[in-house]
């Protein structure tokens, strides 16, 4: 396996009783973009939580950019300045302006001064093509209006990685493209992609690789040509039939 | 109501048409209210403003003792006899505070709306000096009212009154509001100590009642501090309220911490703010704003229950009453010294809840109701 940017060695994690991530291995390299999908409770969104340290593994080795993963606070802080993440539900902070949810990060976490965070707020707001909603409360906005906020937020952050955690879930049918027309521009500008979805034309578009999960295995990588044209597992050939039949 | 208003209808005629005498029914309760209404609001006025005597009697003559009120003259024919707030007037703003330097206690009500608004309101002009001013204010208000350089001292065991209530009150619920918070943020921390620490204080408090805690406080405190070393009556008075006030504020709080998703930490989190600043930016404004009625509702509680200090030999607002109608050149109006009272107390609880309502409105962000 090839050093990458993200690395995940014998992953393991369990919820109380419950064995939520097993010995996942994982290596992600700079640029690449990668696709996690399977059913629900296979642990794709807890994999990806390990990887900034929202939840916490109990066996293993994870590496982010040269940082492990422990204990240790500070590595944590310097893990999440690396990585940006966007929830399914958005988590927009209701008291702030969209324009103070963007730049709060970089005046508290960086020390930006404020005309200048505000700057950059403005221009992270016209790279998700909503500059005019800058002053507005998210709780006057659409779904997919407040997840292109969020992924602006995490942006004006600078970050070498996004991890996105079913960034469309939790949208209305119509609202979708929006968000996945930012997130394939992400894309092709070169950022580092771990993208946890159900959205299957959006994987065939930008992943590079697919990674299909179950039940706290990663049963099958692989292209996505492979992936979707000719895969290996049952289980996996199972999975594909269902989601794209429905 | 839509539509158009036909010109021999104009919107009131509809609108009482509607809504007061919409059936028989409707129509009957309607007068009857209104009959009622009069009854009631004919006595009040009556009793406390056009047959009352203020400074004088339906004679015209001073009334310097309860003898002179015109409903001892004639009974059953006046109203309410008001000289004794007036002639007491002092006692109930002051207490015992001596009429020469009551300026002073002036000076501190006049000045405590100025250190207040800084806290009260962000969008004022020039915010940040009424900020620095209110952290002044504490010293500046104990120097007036206790005195020292230059001023005469004043003890605490001469003053009484509202005085006592506003200082008990007030200082009371802003020393309870940062203690409740950290009480608050203790009881959800994941550090055991502290979390345990936390509940059994918070518990502890909440399950005595407030004069047990007076009590204690008046008691015990004197045992705890060093030989030599006795806190005035008043400020052991005012350790028992802060303390039993932050205790509630806290749950009140607490409620409020719950009730923030799971997600704003971890979004905070995930953009690399400390625990600190997300607690400080992210989770305690909006568990606040969620928390300002059930804050609120205790500070309107706590500011009522600060007559409670009666029992401890502290004369607040209500003491002075208690001594006003004990008193025998003026003994049995209590009406006029309880109406008296209940409506300054109504006052400012009011002016707690009114401030509240405009809280809750100013901070909503969002369109729903």
């Amino acid at each position: 396996m090839k050093q990458g940017i993200i690395t995940l060695e014998h992953v393991n994690k369990w919820f109380g009783d419950f064995h939520v991530l097993k010995d996942i291995n994982l290596s992600v390299s700079k640029k690449e973009r990668i696709v996690v999908c399977g059913p629900s409770g296979s642990g794709k969104s807890t994999m990806i939580r390990c990887i900034n340290r929202l939840e916490e593994h109990q066996e293993g080795k994870i590496v982010v950019d040269g940082i492990e993963l422990t204990g240790n606070l500070k590595n944590i802080d310097s893990v999440r300045k690396e990585v940006g993440m966007v929830f399914q539900q958005f988590n927009l902070f209701p008291h702030l302006s969209v324009k103070e949810n963007i730049t709060l990060a970089p005046i508290w976490v960086k020390k930006m001064p404020k005309a200048e965070a505000e700057e950059l707020a403005m221009r992270q707001l016209e790279i998700v093509k909503i500059p005019e909603q800058a002053n507005k409360y998210p709780g006057q906005l659409s779904g997919g209006q407040q997840q292109r906020v969020a992924i602006a937020r995490s942006l004006a952050m600078n970050p070498n990685i996004m991890l996105f955690d079913e960034p469309t879930s939790a949208l209305d049918p119509e609202m979708i493209k929006e968000v996945l027309d930012v997130m394939v521009d992400l894309a092709e500008g070169g950022m580092t992609m771990i993208v946890v979805t159900h959205e299957m034309g959006f994987a065939k578009t930008v992943a590079d690789r697919m990674v299909f999960m179950d039940e706290g295995k990663i049963v099958e990588e692989a292209s996505p040509d492979k992936f979707f044209n000719n895969p290996e597992s049952d289980r996996t050939k199972l999975f594909l039939s269902q989601i794209l039949h429905q | 109501m839509s539509g158009p208003i036909s010109l021999t209808h104009n919107k009131y005629y509809s609108w009482c048409r509607d809504n007061l005498f919409s059936s028989w029914i409707n129509g009957i309760i309607t007068i009857l209210s209104i009959y009622f209404i009069y009854e009631v609001s004919s006595f009040i006025l009556n009793w406390t403003i056009f047959e009352a005597d203020f400074v004088t009697n339906f004679r015209g003559e001073r009334i310097i003792d309860r003898t002179f009120c015109s409903k001892n003259i004639e009974p059953g024919q006046h109203g309410a006899c008001w000289a004794i707030i007036i002639v007491r007037f002092h006692q109930f703003i002051y207490g015992f505070y001596p009429v020469e330097e009551a300026w002073r206690v002036n000076l501190v009500y006049g000045l405590l709306p100025f250190a207040l608004v800084g806290i009260f309101f962000d969008n004022l002009p020039f915010r940040k000096y009424f900020i620095y001013f209110t952290f002044l204010f504490p010293f500046i208000g104990y120097f007036l009212l206790y005195g020292g350089i230059g001023l005469d001292a004043v003890g605490t065991s001469k003053w009484g009154g509202l005085l006592v209530t506003l200082f008990l009150g007030v200082t009371g619920i802003l020393l309870a509001f940062p203690l409740s918070i950290i009480l608050a943020l203790g009881r959800r921390s994941k550090m055991p100590v502290i979390k345990t620490i936390c509940v059994i204080f918070i518990e502890f408090i909440r399950g005595v009642p407030l004069i047990t805690l007076l009590f204690t406080a008046n008691v015990m405190l004197p045992l705890f501090l060093p030989e030599g070393v006795r806190p005035d009556n008043l400020l052991r008075a005012l350790v028992g309220v802060t303390l039993f006030q932050s205790a509630y504020m806290a749950e009140a709080i607490r409620g409020g911490l719950q009730a923030i998703p799971k997600g704003q930490l971890e979004a905070a989190q995930s953009l690399g703010l400390t625990y600190w600043q997300s607690t400080r930016k992210i989770i305690l404004p909006q568990a606040l704003k969620i928390s300002i009625p059930p804050i609120v509702n205790t500070c309107i509680g706590l500011f009522k229950d600060t007559s409670l200090v009666l029992i401890i030999g502290l004369f607040d607002l209500l003491g002075v009453g208690r001594a006003a109608v004990a008193d025998i050149d003026w003994a049995k109006l209590h009406y006029e010294v309880y109406v008296f009272i209940s409506l300054i107390f109504f006052i400012f609880c009011f002016l707690m809840s009114r401030y509240s309502l405009y809280l809750e409105k100013k901070l909503k962000t969002d369109n729903s109701n």
